[in-house]
This record gives C-alpha cells, structure tokens and sequence, in this order.
C-alpha cells in the first residue's frame, strides 16, 4: 500500500496554485487535509503527476463572514472551523454537523473544501450546504465564479468543477434570528460515513429538509408547513425520488424508511427549536 | 494495583502487579517485527494478487517487472513448486495446498507473484508491470452450494468435500425415539476475523553453503507447523530456525496464519540470494490472511416435556475456504470433547462435512471452533425454552452437569475437569440481577420498545491435546498414522554467575503479559520477589527448548505454561536446598526460600543470599553435592489426561474447561435497527487467577471481539466471489464508543489436572457472547431463526415484519 | 518551495520531540515510514495505512493526525511530537501513561502509542473530560486486546491527576 511516482509543488500563492493546476491539467491533484487523498494514494486509485498542496497558502486560510455568509477558505481544516468561536451563533446546523465528520484525529486534518470538492454522497459538509442553499467558488488562473451548491454535487463523487479550478472556499449562509434547525444522523459507528444523514432548517414560511447518504447526492426539498398524513405522504414521495443506493450497511429500502422516519424526527426538531 | 514490597514470599500470584512488558511499550521502546534492524543488503517483498475468486491462469509474464531498475527477483508459483514441497494437509484427500497460486487461483486475494526489489514502493511499481492472464471460472461463496456443485476447486478431489465423517456416541436414535418433543435449529455462522492491530512481518535468509534456512517472523505457533514449513522447504527441522520477535501486536490465533507466507518468503530470500522482508499490508490482512471457519449447521435435539435433553444430533458444514491448509480441519475438531457443552447430554450423532470454497483459507482465530458450535447449542435451548414455553433458565438449569459430578466424562470422551455449574449459575443470577433485568425488560416493553434478554451457559475448553485433529480420521486411518496426543508444555528456569534467575518460555506472548506472571509464578517459589526473574519471550527453535504444542494459543498460558515454569522453578529449587543444606548443615526438606534469603526454617540467622548461593553452582561447581549443580532446568509437561482419540472415536480434545454463564440486555431501535447493549454480565469459572488485572483484560478483550463477531464484523462476499470487505472502512470493528463494559463475575475451581489449578480464560467470551445476545435479540423480536451478524440491514426487515 | 520531482529524495526537516532532523525522502513517502525507517523513531506503529485504526496517530503541529495519511514532504517544517516524546526523562513515566500502566490499558502495546499522543493532546485541551467525551474521543483509534474499559478508565484517572498538578502549580 504505497503510492506511486508524483511530483509535489508546496504552493506558496494562489497564483501559483492556479498556475500549476492550469499548466497540468486533469494530472494534478490539489492535495488539502489528503485524509481521502492519500489512501487512495496508497490504494494507487488515484494517479496524479503532480500534487499541488495548497496548505500553505495564507490567504486560503481565513473564516470570514461576507454578506450575511460564513466563507470557509480552501485551506480552513474542519477543526478549526469547528474551533471558530462564532459558529454556533452564526449558524448552529453547521456547529451540529461538523462534530459528525470522521473523527477528532481526522478533522484536524481534513478540510472543509475537501470534502466539498470530493463529494462523497454520504458526507456532512456537502449536506449542509445543500441544505443552507451554500455556494462554491470556484477559482483558477483567469477566472473565478460562484455555484450554487445544489448545481456544484453533479452525482456520484462528481462536480461541477473543471480540472484546472480550485474550491477556493465555501459559503454558508448565517442562520436567520428564529429560525430551528436540526440535524439526525445514522451510521454503523460513530464516526462512520452517514447511512442517513438529514439536516432541517425551519422558519415561519415552512421547513426545508435535506438528505445525505440515500442518493449519489445530497438533496433537499422544502417541505412548507406540512404536517400529519400529508407530512408522511409528501416524505414518502421524496424518499421515492431519492433512488436510493443499496450497500453492504443497508438496502434502498430501509435508507428509503430511514428518510420518511428520520426525516420526519429531524423536520419535527427543527420546527420545535424555532424562536 | 500497586505492587507491594518485596519481602513476602508464595503469595505473588493471584496479584495485578504491574506488568514488567509495559514501561517500554508505553514509551515506543517496543520490538515488534519491522523494528528491528535488518542486515544491510536486505531486501523488501511485494505480492501480487489474485483480483479473481476463481479463475484458471494462462500466462504470467514478469519480463517488465524484472526490467525494473531495484527489482532483484520475482517469483511465481512455477518457481515455488520447483524449490519446495506442498504443505501438508491434515485430511487424506488428494488436494495440494500451497504458499501461492499454481496454474489456478481460488480465492480473491491469492498470491499470484512475489516481487523482490529494494524497498517496498519500488517492488509495488513492479507489481503492475506483471502481466497475467486469467480465464475466470464460476465461483463457489455458499458452501451448501459446493456441497453438489459440479464447479470443482480442486479436480483431484472430485467434489468439494474433502471431509465426510460421522459420529455415534451412546444411543442418539434410541433417545430420539422416546423423546417427547424434538427442537431443531439452522445456522449459518459468518466468516470474520479477529484482525490484530499489527499484520503479518516476515524476514528470511537462505544459506546455499548450508541449505538452511534462518526466518524471524511474527509468528504465534502452535509449532507443529515449523515442521510442515520444514518440510515444505525441504530441509530437516534444524536446518529451518524459525525466530520471533520479543514483542507482537497481537494475533488471537491469527498469526499462526503467517506460516504459508513464511515458507515463501523463505523461497524468495533462497531465488533473491539476499535476505527478503515484508511486511503485510492491511489490505493483504483482510483479504488473504485467515478467517474464522463459516459454517451451516443443523442441529436438533431430543427433549423430554421438562425441558431435558437427551440427545443431540448435529450437521455441521464448514467452510474452510479454498484450501485446508493446516491445522484445518481443528476448527470443527476442536470442540469434539465437549459438543455437549455444560450439559449433561449422553447421546449425540454427528455427521462433519468439510467443504472447499472460493474464499480465503481458514485458521486460528480466538475461539477456534466456540463460535461456531455454540451458537447452534445455545440457540438451541433458547429455542427448547420457546416452544415448550419454559423459562430459558430452567432449561439451562435442569441441563447442567451437575454439582459434584467432576471430573465428568462427557458423551463424546471430553473430561471436565471441575467446577460447580449450578453453583455458577446461581451466583450471577443473583450477582449479576437477572430479576431486576427482567423487570427492566418489561418496563421497556410497555413503553413500547423492544427489548430481549439472553443467557448462556458454555464451557471453555483450554490446552488442546495435539491428538484432537485426528479425530478427522477414522479409528483405522489413525491407527496406521500413529498415534498423536498430549501437549508439551515446556520452561526453563536458569540461574547465571550473578545468581540471579532468567526463565525461557516457549509461549510466544503476543501481548498478554506472559512475562510478568511468569515472574510472579517463579518468584512464589524461589522466594523472590518478580522484579528480580527476568523472562524471556521470544523465542529461536535452534537455541530453546520446544515441542509441537508450543505457541499462543488454546489459552494454554496460565494452565499449561506456567505449570511448566512452577514445575522447572521446584527443580531449580529442589537442587537449591540440597547446596544450601550442604552449606548451612541442615536437611534440605529444612531449608526454606524466603524473602530473596535461603535459610533453615525457624533459624533467620542461618541463612544465605539467595544470589551467593545460586551463583555457586557457577564458581564452584566442584563443591556442590552430587547431580545438584543449579545452572538450568528445563522442564517439558504433559498432562497423562490427553490421550490420542479411541477406537470409538471419543476425544478428550482439551485439559481443562472453564465453565462461562452470561446473560444480557438489549434494546433494538424500532426505527434503524440499531442494537443497544444495555446490560451483559459475565461470570467466569477459569479455575486458580493468577493476576487477575490480566484476566480482567482477557475477559473484556474477548468481549469486544465477541461484540464484533456479533454486531458489526464480516468478510462479506458478492453471489460472484468478489471480496467486499476490504478495507477498515468496511470491516468494521467496534470503537470505544460500541464497546460496553460488561459486569464480570468469578468462581474459582481450581482445576486438578493443572500444576497451579488454573484453566483458560482467553477465548470464553468469542464462544459465549455473540449467540448470548442473538438470544436477546430473538426475545426482543419474537422470532426463531436468527444469524450474524446483528446489524441494522438484518434487523430493519424483522422489525418490519413484526408490525401488525 | 520549488516543485520536487518524482523519484528523486529530498531534504525533509522537522523538529521531533524537540530536536531538529533532516533526513531524504521521494515526494510519495508516507510520513509513517519517514519516521520509522528515516529518522528511526519506531515508536509510531501502522495498523491500516488508510487512517483507520489510530495506531499512527501523532502530533503534528500541536494536533494529533494520522502520520499515514501525510506525506512526509508535507510535513517538511512542522513541529511533530510521537510517543519517544512523551516521559519526562528515561525511566520515568508521564501521568498518561503511568496511568496506562496502572489500569493496564495495553496488551500488546500495538495501538498504544497512537492512543496516548491523541489522549494526550485531548487531556492538555479538555481538562474535564466525562467518560462518554473519553469514549467518543477515542472512537478514532481501534485496539482490539483490552475492549477499551481500561483504556477509558486510564484516561479518566491521568484526568483527575494532571487537574490535582495543574491546581498545585
Ligand atoms: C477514518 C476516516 C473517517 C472519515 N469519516 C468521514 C465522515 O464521516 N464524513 C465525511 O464527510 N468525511 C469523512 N472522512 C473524510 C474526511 O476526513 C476528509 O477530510 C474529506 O472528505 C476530504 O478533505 P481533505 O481536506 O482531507 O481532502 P483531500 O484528501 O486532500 O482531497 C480530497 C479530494 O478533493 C480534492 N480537493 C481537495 N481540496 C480541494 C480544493 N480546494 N479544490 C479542488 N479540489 C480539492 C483533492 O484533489 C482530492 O481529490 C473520513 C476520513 C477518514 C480517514
Ligand atoms: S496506520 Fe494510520 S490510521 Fe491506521
Ligand atoms: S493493546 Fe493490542 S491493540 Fe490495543
């Protein structure tokens, strides 16, 4: 289990960072937290030339808050996130979430971008950015843009990325005064990917509830003032939509009932936390 | 916990001192096996692998690998065959077992090639430079499946049975014939692993002037293997060293599966003609390194209106995997003594079938054979209680042997060596609080939540008597192979020019502290305290004393390693006083060892260091009294209680048995199927504790294993072969944050057949617990046919089926 | 920094426990075995090389991370501490792991180390741990010998003692 052969360029700007992206191509690999990266690495599943480590690029790594949005830079580790003292006031669903991703050992590596750019459908961080209605900016040597979150997960580990581009940063919006929130998850283990995970943020206009673990991607769908019966009925149309993977952990049947009876928990928690 | 001075004597056992292995390994002084230097011109191993569960291979081409600037060797199974023998199997059937593929690979994860390079990452790059071709074949997950499939792994066999046996002991059919009731169970018990935290390591060197062999691996025993890798290498036993590390990172049986890589290794240091390391990755482990036996079995008992059995009638399938590499096929032969369990059952039939699969080999794993048997027995009496609506209790109850009863000659020629069952049982149902458990139980249920409690009662067979495997063979069969039994246990005690003392175990601690009891055992003795013994570990079978039965494994530890050093200790001690008797002018049976002083009993002033007169023997050997000169005793035991299997097959497979009752709590989640433990108790029966800090670890390791093998662990397989648990990521294994404390409870009956009374304690829980909570778990659901393992993918559909 | 090149070693320095060390490394090599088999600190153990089990964990910088998910090039500059580290002087033992020692928190000592350097660091930032903090904490390291139990009750022992020295100081 040892890599193969790559080059490595600590890059010491973002131009250089967007240079050698632009310059490589789909054979360089940002390496960020590299607590997905480098397993595959040594799995050699993944086979870049050149791996652009962006850790030490200053301006990557600063929280901010920028139009009423907290913007995470692509070199915050989710630790510190987790560590920034205004998170649970500026937006209590991350502040739930975060504490799910992997472990204490692995989040002070791993960076909030990262796993934004991996995608993983079963992941916490792309959930909640679907569920806050996020955005990714996306940089690289000539441009830059911003994407909603809900069009940047394209499937299954996918982006709308382009090889040469860099998450530069992610943007959460800061929760509203009285809103609710909550956020249910299921796995095997603690600290195991999601099998069910759901996030739900609630105010006066109705409850938006996001999934993660069911679909090749995370989803959301506003769910307004539903309640009773048709609460049950309009969850079971999503958990329908969903085309809900089967793994060893469980079938596309029970993550299906898993998002009618979670989703149902988690919709009830958020509204009753309202203020 | 803290150790007390030095001054009393005969009372270090049976305290938690502090274990003399840990300052070192607490401060990343340990030596386990990629620790240690190597010589200079080393090189480092790579393997190839099979992504195939079943295929033919057509053509292995290695001209680029070889190409490869830092390659030196690489090998295929062409050159292993050229260079050694096959390892020995331990049925009659025409099958060849082999360190790495030949022609054929039967199980993802196979060796296909070996690559010798400079280090490790250049020898993986070589690795994709080989060419094979496979033409993949149908492959065979289900063994039920093999038993009739056409598909064959081995065409010399002609099926995929390599074993079919039966057995009769008193009259089955007779008492299934009177039986009031007859209860039956299917099982299908998983495959799973108890994955050490460190994989396998092996480093070898060949001299060609000599044709001997010198490997230092981390290998566990038992060492009846050193002589199947022998004489797979083809050289003489002394002529093949096998060396192990002073520190291991565990195993639980499953480094004695480090022996086909040993041999090729050894082959690879041989072609390479330089010395060869590797060190196994931990996708090597899981895919290919040992698993646990899977079995199907049917079981089904003849029960009488109380809830008396009074037959058994077992169908066991194992799956052994794609070979039956030694000892298999022990797993299914190693509960042969005690297929009755605690129970007083006196007739049982027995039909074994021994099935090959395309899976990976199967081998030691803690346990070894509990698991597997025990789950059916105790689903079983669950099931007895169900469908004659008794009380599970009572039926365990009125089925013990009972009190005063040892030692008990069980119905399959076992020998329980002692305890008192009802005793046992009493005591951690009130201990332990089964009532109030059940009360716990219907208050949850009340409120709605579905809730399940489960005991069991097994007992733990420790010492395993080598002869057991050839119960595999029929009467006939043996008596032309020769008889095979016992198991040497085997200490030294020496003393040096210091006077100070030294033991040599042959023990092969893979973490368990060996080293500190085995000081206290000999401090009892001699009179000292256990900071001045020092023990060694590790072992080297051109230098110390061994036999066949050396190693760690059937718990034979406290019961049969440490008689062996109480034993060599009394020798060294019996010529002890005969010196000091000559020197202080009193008889030796007067002479006492007392606070690191040697003196005549009830006169302090007549007395000498213990270090004087030790050394003695070095400086002056001249002036010792005939044959009493004290360097080195060696002592090798072996209990008269093992025999070889008899004419009727009746096996006493091991010396001593622990007696285990546990019941537990536990609550499953209506809405994921997740399981929570709320209550286990656990009450041992392990016979004399010698530290009981360790047993206590013991106790609480197995649990977690068991909690694994229950919930959460599984090499798990497509319909098609592939491998589906291949990283941590999908073999889960349970975190602190899974892992409850159980309550553990004792009663000592010291066994009679063991020099300090103590019995195994290692692997009683991996037997006990995974089926005591199916149990819980079969309450809480109201249902009758349950496997593993528990998790909320099996659970969900149940609970769903239970709704209205 | 310029880009280093595949195949070739370069000059990887970090202070360890203390002391600063340099030693070659291609820009693949995994920090585990820079540690172990450059600079010969075999303190740190690999149990899965894909960040599981816990047995590399180390600290990097003042957090513990696994060693086996770092690239020794990445590591170039940083202040690492591993279990060689931890006692205050040969022979004497930390509170943490004199701890272990007492409750008999190891067996084979194979995911030992991994353990200590998280506890440690954990313990220095959260005085006051209760056992369910403990247990979720060490949820990111796998040992199969002890069932974790005194694993747990280690840690809650060099707990209360490191506040006894911190309220004495
Ligand atoms: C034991 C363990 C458990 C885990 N459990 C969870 C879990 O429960 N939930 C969870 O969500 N994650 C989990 N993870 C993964 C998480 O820890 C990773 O941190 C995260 O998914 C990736 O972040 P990273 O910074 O480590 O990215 P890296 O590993 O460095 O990179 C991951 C991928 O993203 C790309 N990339 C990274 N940053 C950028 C960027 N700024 N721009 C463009 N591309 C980029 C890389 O090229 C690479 O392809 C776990 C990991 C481990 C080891
Ligand atoms: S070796 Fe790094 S986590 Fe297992
Ligand atoms: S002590 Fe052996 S793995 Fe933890």
């Amino acid at each position: 289990m040892k890599p193969a052969k790559f080059d490595y360029l600590r890059a010491g700007s973002l131009a250089e960072a967007h240079e050698a992206l632009a310059a490589e191509g789909p054979d360089a690999s940002v390496i960020a937290g590299g607590q997905t990266l480098v397993p595959l690495l040594s799995m050699r599943m993944a086979r870049p030339r050149l791996l652009v480590d962006i850790m030490h690029v200053e301006e990557l790594s600063r929280i901010s808050v920028q139009d009423n949005a907290i913007r995470v830079g692509a070199a915050v580790r989710q630790a510190a996130l987790l560590g920034w003292p205004e998170l649970a006031k500026r937006q209590p669903l991350l502040a739930h979430a975060l504490p799910w991703i992997g472990h204490a050992q692995t989040r002070t590596r791993g960076t909030v971008c990262g796993s934004a750019a991996l995608a993983d459908p079963s992941a916490e961080i792309p959930l909640i950015l679907v569920a806050l209605r996020g955005e990714i900016e996306l940089s690289s040597g000539k441009a830059k843009r911003r994407i909603a979150a809900a069009d940047f997960f394209t499937g299954l580990m996918s982006t709308a990325r382009e090889d040469h581009e860099l998450v530069e940063a992610v943007r959460f919006p800061c929760a509203h005064h009285g809103e609710g929130h909550a956020f249910r998850e299921f796995a095997r283990r603690h600290g195991d990917f999601a099998i069910v995970a759901c996030a739900a943020i609630s105010d006066a206009n109705g409850t938006r509830l996001a999934i993660g673990g069911v679909a090749d991607r995370p989803l959301a769908q506003d769910f307004g003032t539903l309640d009773g019966s048709a609460l049950d009925d309009a969850l079971q149309d999503f958990a329908m939509e969903l085309e809900a993977r089967e793994d060893l952990n469980a079938t596309a049947g029970q993550r299906r009932d898993l998002v009618r009876q979670i989703g149902r928990l988690t919709i009830e928690e958020a509204r009753a936390c309202r203020v | 916990m803290t150790v007390k001075p030095a001054v009393q004597t005969a009372n270090w056992c049976g305290q938690s001192i502090e274990r003399f292995e840990d300052a070192a390994l607490l401060t990343g002084r340990g030596r386990y096996i990629d620790d240690l230097g190597v010589r200079p011109d080393t090189l480092h191993a790579a393997i190839l692998r099979s992504p195939h569960p079943h295929a033919t291979i057509r053509r292995i081409d290695t001209t680029d690998a070889l190409k490869l600037p830092g390659v030196a060797a690489v090998l295929t199974g062409a050159d292993v065959v050229k260079l050694s023998a096959p390892l020995t199997v331990g049925v009659r059937a025409p099958v060849q077992c082999w360190p790495i593929a030949v022609d054929r690979v039967r199980y993802a994860g196979e060796p296909v090639a070996v690559v010798v390079a400079v280090d490790r990452y250049v020898a993986e790059d070589a690795l994709e430079l080989i060419d094979v071709d496979y033409e993949p074949l149908q492959a065979l997950v289900d063994p039920m499946q093999s038993l009739s499939s056409n598909v064959l792994l081995h065409d010399a066999l002609k099926s995929n049975v390599a074993s079919d046996r039966t057995f009769r002991y008193g009259d089955p059919e007779a008492a299934f014939a009177k039986a009031a009731h007859r209860v039956s169970v299917e099982i299908k018990y998983p495959r799973n692993s108890c994955t050490p935290i460190e994989t396998y390591g092996v480093v070898a060197e060949y001299e060609p002037g000599e044709d001997s062999y010198d490997v230092l691996a981390n290998f566990m025993g038992p060492f009846t293997m050193h002589a199947v890798m022998a004489r797979s290498l083809k050289v003489p036993g002394n002529r093949f060293r096998l060396r192990t590390p002073p520190d291991s990172g565990g195993s639980f049986g499953v480094k004695q599966g480090v022996f086909p890589y040993i041999v090729l290794i050894a082959l690879c240091a041989r072609v390479a003609a330089r010395p060869v390391k590797w060190i196994e990755d931990r996708l090597e482990h899981l895919a290919a390194s040992v698993s646990a036996t899977g079995r199907a079995t049917r079981l089904e008992a003849a029960v009488e209106a109380d809830g008396r059995v009074t037959a058994l009638r077992y169908d066991q399938v194992e799956d052994v995997g794609a070979h039956i590499r030694a000892p298999e096929p022990a797993t299914l032969y190693r509960m042969q003594g005690n297929l009755t369990g605690a129970y007083a059952i006196r007739n049982v039939a027995v039909r074994n079938r021994v099935v090959l699969t395309n899976k990976t080999p199967s081998g030691l794993n803690r346990g070894f054979g509990g698991p597997q048997l025990y789950y059916a027995l105790e689903r079983l009496m669950q099931r007895v209680a169900v469908e004659l609506y008794l009380d599970p209790l009572d039926v365990i109850r009125c089925n013990l042997v009972p009190s005063g009863a040892f030692p008990y000659r069980t119905a399959s020629g076992g020998l329980l060596d002692s305890g008192d069952y009802p005793a046992a049982v009493a005591k951690a149902v009130d201990e332990g609080g089964l009532a109030e458990l059940c009360k716990r139980r219907d208050s949850a249920r009340a409120a709605g939540k579905l809730y399940g409690i489960g005991l069991t009662a097994v007992v733990e067979p420790s010492v395993s008597n080598m002869g057991y495997v050839t119960a595999v063979l029929t009467p006939q069969e043996r008596r032309k192979a020769g008889p095979k039994n016992g198991a040497q246990a085997t200490a030294t005690v020496a003393v040096d020019p210091s006077g100070s003392v030294t033991v040599h175990i042959a023990s092969v601690p893979q973490g368990q502290g060996h080293r500190t009891v085995a000081a206290q055992v000999t401090a009892d003795v001699l009179g000292l305290a256990p900071k001045d013994v020092r023990v060694v570990g590790e072992m080297d079978t051109s230098r110390d004393a061994w036999s066949i039965a050396s190693g760690n494994y059937s718990s034979r530890f406290a019961a049969a390693v440490c008689g062996a050093v109480h034993l060599a200790a009394m020798q060294m001690k019996g010529k002890l006083a005969r010196n000091a008797a000559a020197q202080l002018n009193v008889p030796a049976d007067e002479i006492e060892f007392v606070g690191g002083k040697v003196g005549a009993r009830g006169n302090p002033d007549n007395a000498i260091p213990f270090g004087r007169l030790a050394a003695a023997s070095h400086w002056a050997p001249g002036t010792m009294p005939d044959g009493a000169q004290a360097l080195r005793e060696t002592v090798f035991w072996s209990p008269p209680q093992l025999e070889a299997p008899g004419e009727l097959d009746e096996t006493n497979s091991s010396l001593c048995h622990g007696f285990i009752f546990d019941f537990c709590g536990v609550e499953i989640d209506r809405i994921t199927g997740a399981l929570r433990i709320d209550k286990y108790v656990t009450m041992h029966d392990c016979g004399t504790v010698l530290h009981p800090g360790m047993v206590a670890g013991q106790i609480n390791g197995g649990f977690a294993h068991a909690l694994g093998a229950a919930v959460y662990e599984e090499f798990a397989y497509s319909d098609d072969g592939a491998f589906l648990s291949g990283t941590f990521a999908d073999y889960l294994v349970p975190t602190a944050t899974e892992v409850p404390e159980p309550l553990i409870l004792h009663v000592e009956t010291p066994s009679p057949f063991t020099p300090l009374g103590a019995k195994g304690v290692g692997e009683g829980n991996c037997m006990s617990t995974p089926v005591c909570i199916a149990n819980a778990v079969a309450d809480a659901l109201g249902i009758a046919s349950i496997n593993l393992p528990l998790t909320p993918k099996r659970l969900a559909p149940l609970i769903a089926e239970r709704k209205p | 920094m310029p880009r280093l090149s595949a195949g070739r070693r370069h000059t990887v320095r970090v202070t360890l426990n203390g002391r600063a060390v340099e030693g070659e490394a291609e820009p693949r090599m995994l920090l585990t075995d820079f540690l172990r088999h450059v600079l010969g600190s075999t303190g740190t153990h690999v149990g899965c090389e894909h960040g599981v089990c816990g047995a590399c964990t180390i600290d990097i910088d003042g957090a513990p991370a696994r060693a086996c998910l770092t690239l020794a090039v990445q590591a170039d500059g940083a202040t690492i501490r591993t279990v060689e580290g931890l006692a205050p002087e040969p022979g004497r033992l930390s509170v943490l792991q004199d701890a272990f020692r007492r409750h008999h928190a190891l067996q084979c000592g194979f995911c030992t180390a991994g353990i200590l350097m998280s506890l440690d660091i954990y313990l220095r930032d959260t005085p006051s741990p209760t056992e369910q903090d403990v247990r979720e904490f060490l949820g990111g390291h796998l040992c199969r010998c002890t069932g974790y139990v005194p694993i747990v009750a280690a840690a809650l022992d060099a707990a209360q003692k490191l506040r006894g020295v911190a309220r004495d100081a």
